[in-house]
């Protein structure tokens, strides 16, 4: 079975893996720990695909109807028990 | 100031008969209070070591005063154990998912091992539920076979026991599981089990959720008070402990004496009981414990729950000092910046004035008139003297005052609490406060009168009217505060609505109808009635008459609004009463004069409307805003509604019943357009019965019959009120409102003078009611206008009796939505407010909780403050270009 690619969905916006070096330059830049970023789950979907695991910094530019253009940055983490 | 400090984790857990009996400083065993002489038996439910009530008193735990005794802790041994009625759900769960023999998870090592935790975190594991574990298997453990469990509200289990008779047969039974039995099922389940359930067995063992000790209150959390007639009456808490005690105490000694089985269930369930509505007076399948009275009593559950509870009532509730309520009423002579406040609100409040070496002859003033302001002409006085050490004296008027002995004693550093007077800055509030411009600050002015007194035009953020509505008013009490209220809060500051960009303060019905009837078309005023118009606003000199005519000058109307506008506004738009003529003719000459051209601050042509000057409209506010900041702004509102006023007045509006009144000639057309839709309909409906009725793609005949058949009578309500427009013009009222947006539409109209149409349900005819007919005075199958909910009368002719109800069906639906709406929407902005109201931006543009976690990477994405933005854009590029070219783009 051929799984689909949600990253390659035109609705879904563009999500890469960031490198220690450019999370260590984001942890500056905004003054803040890790756990300051917003969140996003490691079963999530464009993660999953993406192959980022619970640690990894997830930037996402999407577009922004005000901005044109919109980049937040997302700690993969694990999905907490129900 | 001790730094903040992060929370680790909470841990829950459940209190343990050891940890209840251990924080425990009394065994209460009777039931009884206080004696005949008014002092608390030793072992009962007042127990003098339970903490102090009583001032004077000393507490015989902690040896500390009322006040400074927090309560102790006492206990109550249950004679048999009974379920806490907040842990059913779990108990529910345990016993389903666990042997019943042996107390073992019933799941064997490899199904575990699919849920087994993290390496590092225990807690991490995914839990398991009850749908996890299938019905009735057999203990993989110790073989046992499992039964059924069903839980009854509120708080009894029962087991399915199934076994195999000698015949050969199934037999079902019902076996009732004390309490006792479950206490001692929970008690076999192993730890590690639990924790594999989510449950840490340190902190919370699932037996500890069956009580076999109930920890007492201290006192101070249930304290008793003394009625007016002297009689004690103790707290809702204390008499549901008393019952507890007493059934407790019957229980024992029915036990001792070896009662029968039935007696002793019955205790016990009636010890549940009480326990049960001690803990939660509203468990469903229980009925409550009542007062002698019939109230319901208010025990723990009810403490913390709802409006009123101890969450949303006691801790997030805040009131507040120096505030004031009172019915509002409109105004039109003050300035949208500006409240009228009734002399005895200003009398009763106050702000506080440091005393320095420059004011203290003013401050002696003050104190000497005291607290006494009889009328408006009166100055104002102090009410109240603060001196440094903290003392506060209270001014009192007259001779037998004290007024001149304190003037004489102040000295700077003290702070005396002067009275409101005209130009102090007070918040101004109505409720739901839904958006920021629900407070906004306004400088006060006092009046007689008793209601609070706004400008008209201030009320559409407030979303304020004066059917009695009221309003809150608090005065700031500080510097900072004030300079806040001045620079931030102030109503010339919310002009622009951070929602959408753009005004939401402008015109009213009125202003709008009377700008309307002023600049429509050009006229002509002679000197007198210019002045007249322009009486009230702000004018310096009179401008070069328009035209002079025998030698008396004229000053047009386009003049006379020109005057309230910035020399340096260029604009060109369509006005609200544009028909799209095609073609526009723009610059040129405009039949409706529906083309606004705006040359240097001057009107050249169009008239003014909706679209100008209308609340969430106003387009020349917008820009004057943008030209000339917002103090400008407040002033050009202030002069517009006067001149409105005016100009309204000048003319008179009114309406009346002949003003629905059309002639011979279109009634006759009225009905001939009516006549031939009910026959077009009924032909249509003559097609489909004989089957002959072309069905549109995708649709039954049925639907395509109702599609048509709607369509032909809404077309024809159109038409008749097309009729009645003609006949109407600019002398009706109801005309003049509809086309400049003051007020109602064209549609209104029609339905007034022509025909009010087709009511609906669900976007759909009427069909439901009786068996195939709507009402009894139909004949059944009948597809009809009529039949249907076609209402052909007009609100002036008077509908018959089943277009009435009709009518009423269409109404109904109308005023169920928006109830519907309200309620939901009401819910969903208070979940909002609840999850966004500590977010602020922060320095560097993100925005930021307040544990600075980042919500946002840079504000709204684009860093724009929208009450800045022009209508949601960042730079208004049109606005711009007609300033430089002064013509249309
Ligand atoms: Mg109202
Ligand atoms: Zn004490
Ligand atoms: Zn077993
Ligand atoms: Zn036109």
């Amino acid at each position: 079975m051929t799984r689909l690619n949600v990253l390659l969905h035109e609705m879904v916006p563009d999500h890469q893996i960031m490198t220690d070096e450019d999370v260590k330059n984001l942890l500056v830049t905004f003054d803040i720990t890790e756990d300051h970023l917003p969140k996003i789950y490691h079963d999530d979907p464009a993660v999953k695909a993406c192959g980022a695991k619970p640690g990894n910094v997830i930037m996402i530019v999407r577009k922004s109807q005000t901005a044109g253009e919109a980049t937040s940055y997302r700690l993969v983490v694990r999905r907490p028990k129900k | 100031m001790t730094s903040p400090k992060r929370i680790g984790k909470i841990e829950f857990g459940i209190l343990s008969p050891k940890a209840i009996r251990d924080m425990s400083v009394c065994k209460v065993i009777w039931p009884d209070t206080y004696d005949d002489d008014g002092f608390p038996y030793p072992k009962g439910l007042m127990d003098p070591s339970l903490g102090v009530i009583d001032p004077g008193l000393r507490c015989k735990t902690c040896g500390q005063k009322q006040g400074d005794c927090p309560g102790h802790f006492g206990h109550i041994d249950l004679a048999k154990p009974v379920i806490h009625v907040g842990y059913t759900r779990l108990i529910r769960k345990l016993l389903r998912v666990t042997c019943r023999d042996c107390g073992r998870l019933l799941l064997d090592k490899e199904e575990i091992e699919r849920f087994s935790a993290l390496e590092d975190d225990p807690y991490s594991a995914e839990t398991i539920g009850e749908k996890d574990i299938k019905k009735e298997r057999i203990c993989p453990y110790c073989g046992d076979q499992q039964f059924k469990i069903n839980f009854e509200k509120p708080t009894s289990f029962v087991e399915i026991v199934t076994e195999m008779g000698e015949d050969g047969k199934v037999h079902k039974s019902e076996r009732k599981l004390t309490s006792a039995d479950i206490r001692e099922r929970l008690e076999k389940i192993p730890d590690d089990d639990l924790r594999l359930l989510g449950i840490d067995p340190e902190v919370a063992r699932p037996e500890w959720t069956v009580l076999t000790v109930l920890p007492v209150p201290p006192v101070t959390v249930r304290p008793s008070i003394i009625l007016e007639n002297g009689q004690r009456s103790e707290d809702d808490l204390t008499h549901k402990l008393v019952d507890i005690i007493r059934i407790n105490q019957r229980f024992k000694e029915n036990q001792d004496a070896g009662a029968p089985q039935l007696i002793i269930e019955d205790l016990w369930e009636l010890l549940q009981y009480h326990v049960t509505t001690y803990l939660d007076n509203e468990v469903a399948g229980c009925p409550p414990a009542r007062h002698r009275s019939g109230r319901p009593l208010k025990t723990l559950s009810q403490r913390l729950k709802g409006k009123d509870g101890r969450f949303r009532g006691s801790l997030s509730g805040k009131r507040v000092n120096f505030s004031a309520r009172t019915v509002i009423s409109p105004d039109p002579n003050l300035s949208i910046g500006e409240v009228g406040i009734p002399l005895a609100i200003a009398n009763e409040m106050s702000v506080p004035v440091r005393v320095t070496k420059q004011n203290l002859e003013d401050m002696r003033v003050l104190i000497r008139i005291g607290p006494h302001r009889p009328t408006l002409r009166d100055p104002c006085g102090a009410n109240y003297v603060n001196r440094p050490d903290g003392r506060r004296i209270r001014l009192i008027a007259g001779e037998e005052g004290n007024c001149d002995t304190v003037a004489e004693m102040i000295e700077p550093g003290w702070k005396i609490d002067r009275q409101l007077r005209d130009g102090d800055i007070v918040l101004f509030n109505r409720q739901p406060s839904l958006h920021r411009m629900s407070i906004m600050s306004h400088h006060i002015k006092v009046m007689n009168g008793r209601t609070f007194r706004l400008n008209p035009a201030v009320c559409p953020p407030y979303n304020a009217d004066f059917d009695g509505d009221e309003m809150n008013l608090h005065v700031p009490q500080t510097e900072e505060a004030r300079a806040e209220a001045e620079l931030l809060v102030a109503v010339q500051e919310n002009i622009l609505s951070p929602r959408f960009g753009g005004p939401i303060i402008g015109g009213l019905h009125d202003h709008i109808s009377g700008i309307f009837l002023l600049t429509n078309q050009l006229k002509w005023y002679t000197k007198s009635e210019f002045l007249y118009l322009l009486k009230y606003t702000e004018m310096e000199h009179l401008p070069e008459p328009g035209k002079v005519e025998n030698g008396i000058p004229y000053w047009s109307n386009k003049q006379a609004f020109s005057m309230i506008l910035p020399k340096d506004v260029n604009m060109f738009y369509k006005a609200t009463c544009c028909r799209n003529c095609d073609p526009c003719t723009k610059n040129t000459f405009c039949p409706n004069d529906a083309f606004v051209r705006i040359v240097d601050g001057e009107l050249i042509s169009g008239t003014i409307d909706k679209k100008s000057v209308g609340a969430m409209d106003g387009a020349i506010l917008n820009r004057i805003i943008r030209l000339h900041g917002t103090q400008r702004a407040k002033e050009y509102i202030d002069d517009l509604t006067k001149l409105s006023i005016r100009a309204i007045m000048l003319y008179g509006f009114s309406y009346g019943i002949n003003d629905t009144d059309l002639g011979k000639e279109e009634y006759k057309q009225i009905r001939d357009v009516l006549d031939t839709a009910e026959r077009d309909v009924a032909n249509r409906i003559n097609i489909f019965e004989q089957g002959h009725l072309e069905p549109m793609p995708g649709r039954t005949p049925e639907e395509t019959l109702e599609m048509q058949v709607m369509k032909e009578l809404g077309k024809a309500r159109d038409r008749t009120g097309d009729i009645a427009s003609r006949h109407l013009g600019f002398e009706n009222s109801a005309v003049v409102m509809a086309v400049s947006g003051a007020r109602g539409s064209m549609l209104n109209i029609a339905q007034m003078a022509g025909c009010i149409g087709q009511q609906a349900v669900r976007g759909e005819r009427i069909v439901r009611g009786y068996e195939d007919r709507t009402l009894p005075h139909f004949k059944r199958g009948d597809k009809g206008a009529d039949a249907h909910g076609f209402v052909r009368n007009s609100y002036k002719s008077g509908l018959n009796p089943t277009e009435f109800f009709f009518h009423a069906i269409g109404g109904r639906e109308g005023l169920v939505d928006t109830a519907v709406r309200t309620s939901q929407s009401g819910y969903l902005q208070r979940r909002m407010i609840n999850a966004l109201q500590d977010l602020k931006v922060a320095y560097d543009g993100t925005v930021r909780s307040t544990g600075g976690k980042i919500i946002q990477f840079v504000y709204g994405e684009d860093g724009t403050d929208p009450a800045k933005s022009a209508s949601g854009l960042p730079v208004d590029v049109k606005g711009i270009a007609e300033s430089v070219l002064k013509e249309e783009i």
